[in-house]
């Protein structure tokens, strides 16, 4: 019998019908859906006349455009208000789940899926938004869609794929303290780049991914994608399994024992064959922080801005030179140097109820330093929120100096109010250090939950892992 | 979609690696529930010189003298050459909307994220990969002659220069079919209706959790 990898498992369970050339038909499991790449699909959908294949499958949430202050007051930006209250009517008319803006379980699409049990093992998972590799923590095949994809998926139930090449991204050994899953994340975009996972499909393994949380795994199968691999995935274990049990989604009674039998074969066979392979060492990883404008421009803590002067590529000088000029930043300046206006504490990556706590532990007691105009935490989802000030942490937060805000996307992509102005600089736990990203002419640094809160009390970055 | 026939364009040149989405259209735009008028704010924060926000007069705007496509030289140019790894970032289907909208028909360059790339075929837009040797040849010839055109030819897989030389170029055959002929993909699935029933009535049996 051949072996397989954990990819291949998911890629054959779900495969309706295939053609000589390898595109198939695949079906899909759940589709997760959110107010800015569904309007224009569900459109289309009513143009043709056609309705959804099963409407069980799909679950939405408004979350991009959502304010994380003052909610009371609704949206005040019209345009921002259409488009969810266009989702609204969208799910309204066909009947499909919503966590509206009130409810206690909206938030971010990626945080709240897998809260409510709606990832599980061995899923196909879709949704017009490219961190859906998130949900590749749960040994599930999970990857960002376009808005002709969300049409599809919803008259289909299935998407045209080709399979994707495989590769391991192993991480073997222990992390020292105060080094996370973010950490590893850009490490290994650091190492291959972010085109350098195009084209595959990644499964990370070794010993450091699986002494992991569940919060952790999501972390790091997130940015996949800022890899340039579409889907990352992670092997289900017992961790999966205790985080998914009871959760309002997930299986019960008998039906539980026997998904759980099926999950547990959720894992790349010992003698599979990957296309590639990248091995990394969980020790040597340091707290990460990103220079540039692009994920792959980062370097350790204790490293220095890089000096475009020793690049003898002048296609790659050039991009150096010009991600400095735009981060406002001088070669060769320590990163611990790197004063910072603003904090911002949230996300699909790390807006988890682990990434609050771990940041509250290095803010308690403490205060946000006075160069510091801003430093916000934003939970993933309402749940996330309650669990948080039901451990007392956004009293920490608050005690610190801390804005304590409502769930939401925020500033991971300012689509709402909450954004930085031209040349600001900000410690971000978000995911993308594009130009503009975070608002236009601001400059976003890349770290950890902890890396953040520290430099939030520091006033610059400095090594959470020798505090 | 309109189908894609042989297209003789002119080129404009961008020449940057790893132009993300978020460059090609800036997310407050995104805040737009229709599929079309995303090309006035295509490249918005390098096109302008001010900031960009939905239902702005953009022809009233001042634009980035700085910034390749506002050169008069490439005013109507359809077909867009470019770096390593274009497209990469986030999902939004808005950056090919905002690219066909603009005026491009044809991408050239050596490398493209995944999601963008199979964004662009559903919408009658053609990524060609080429070799970064070949792009950066391109680019040259480019930028020394105004008025540069290339003839895209999908059906023959071929790009033909002014001085003659032929470029051939890879497509996946399901994605030329479709591009060719201007077929939506729903349609095509739908043929396969009774497989989709069969697989799932099996899956669903087998997972009943699902």
């Amino acid at each position: 019998m051949s072996t397989k990898t954990l990819y291949d498992k998911l890629w054959d369970s779900h495969v309706v019908r295939q053609e000589a050339d390898g595109t198939a038909l695949i079906y899909i499991d759940r589709q997760l859906v959110h107010e800015v790449t569904s309007p224009q699909a569900f459109e289309g959908l009513k143009l043709a006349k056609r309705k959804p294949w099963r409407i069980a499958s799909m679950l939405a949430v408004p979350d991009h455009n959502v304010p994380t202050a003052n909610r009371a007051a609704g949206i005040t930006d019209p345009i921002s208000r259409l488009q969810v209250e266009t989702l609204d009517a969208n799910c309204t008319e066909y009947g499909i789940t919503e966590f509206k803006m009130g409810d206690i379980r909206q938030g971010v699409v990626h945080v709240m899926g897998p809260e409510q049990g709606a990832t599980l093992p061995g899923m196909t998972v879709v949704c017009g938004d490219s961190h859906t590799s998130t949900h590749g923590a749960f040994a599930a095949l999970a990857h960002g869609i376009g808005t002709s994809e969300v049409e599809h998926v919803m008259a289909t139930q299935c998407l045209v794929a080709k399979k994707s090449k495989s590769m391991l991204v192993k991480v073997d050994g222990k992390l020292h303290k105060g080094v996370t899953a973010k950490d590893i994340a850009l490490a290994v975009i650091g190492k291959i780049g972010t085109a350098g996972g195009t084209g595959y499909a990644i499964e990370f393994g070794g010993e450091a991914i699986r002494a992991l949380s569940m919060e952790g795994r999501m972390t790091l199968c997130n940015m996949a994608i800022e890899a340039g691999a579409r889907a990352g995935m992670i092997a289900a274990d017992d961790v999966t399994f205790t985080y998914l049990k009871g959760r309002p989604y997930a299986p019960q009674g008998a039906q539980w024992d026997q998904a759980v039998t099926y999950w547990r074969t959720l894992h790349s066979d010992a003698d599979a064959k990957f296309d590639a392979t990248i091995v990394l060492d969980a020790a040597q990883i340091k707290p990460q922080v990103t220079w540039g404008t692009s994920p792959e421009m980062v370097v350790d803590i204790d490293g220095y801005v890089p000096d475009p002067a020793k690049l003898s590529d002048a296609g790659k000088r050039g991009d150096m030179e010009r991600a400095l000029s735009y981060m406002g930043l001088q070669a060769n300046t320590a990163i611990t140097d790197i004063k910072i206006d603003k904090v911002f504490i949230g996300s699909c990556t790390n807006g988890r109820i682990e990434d609050m706590r771990a940041a509250a532990t290095v803010a308690k007691g403490k205060k946000v330093a006075a160069n510091v105009m801003l430093a916000m935490v934003v939970p993933g989802s309402g749940l996330v929120k309650l669990q948080a000030e039901q451990e007392g942490l956004d009293k920490i937060f608050i005690a610190a100096g801390f804005e304590w805000r409502d769930p939401g996307c925020s500033m991971c992509l300012a689509m709402n109010d909450d954004r930085l102005s031209a040349g600001e600089r900000c410690a971000s736990t978000s995911n993308r250090n594009f130009e503009g990203r975070q608002g236009q002419g601001g400059r976003t640094h890349l770290v950890s939950p902890e890396m953040a809160a520290a430099a939030a009390i520091a006033g610059h970055f400095i090594d959470v892992s020798k505090l | 979609m309109k189908k894609f026939t042989l297209l003789d364009g002119l080129v404009a040149p961008l020449d940057r690696a790893n132009v993300d989405t978020d460059a090609i259209i800036p997310k407050q735009f995104l805040k737009s529930i229709k599929r079309s008028g995303f090309g006035p704010n295509a490249f918005d924060e390098w096109r302008y010189l001010d900031h960009g926000e939905p239902g702005m007069d953009n022809s009233k705007r001042p634009l980035n003298p700085e910034f390749v496509l506002n050169q008069a030289r490439y005013q109507g140019a359809q077909i867009l050459l470019a770096r390593e790894n274009f497209g990469c970032g986030s999902s939004r289907e808005h950056a090919p909307w905002a690219l066909e909208d603009f005026g491009f028909c044809v991408i050239i360059a050596p490398s493209y994220a995944d999601i963008f790339f199979n964004n662009c075929f559903k919408n009658g837009v053609l990524p060609i990969k080429l070799d970064a040797d070949k792009v950066d040849a391109l680019f040259k010839a480019v930028v020394a002659a105004p008025g540069y055109k290339l003839q895209i030819d999908l059906e023959r897989q071929r790009i033909t220069s002014p001085d003659g030389t032929v470029y051939a170029f890879d497509v996946d055959g399901h994605r030329k079919h479709c591009l060719l002929n201007g077929l939506d993909d729903i349609g095509l699935t739908l043929e396969h209706v009774s497989d989709i029933k069969s697989y799932e009535a099996k899956h669903l049996a087998a997972q009943p959790w699902l």
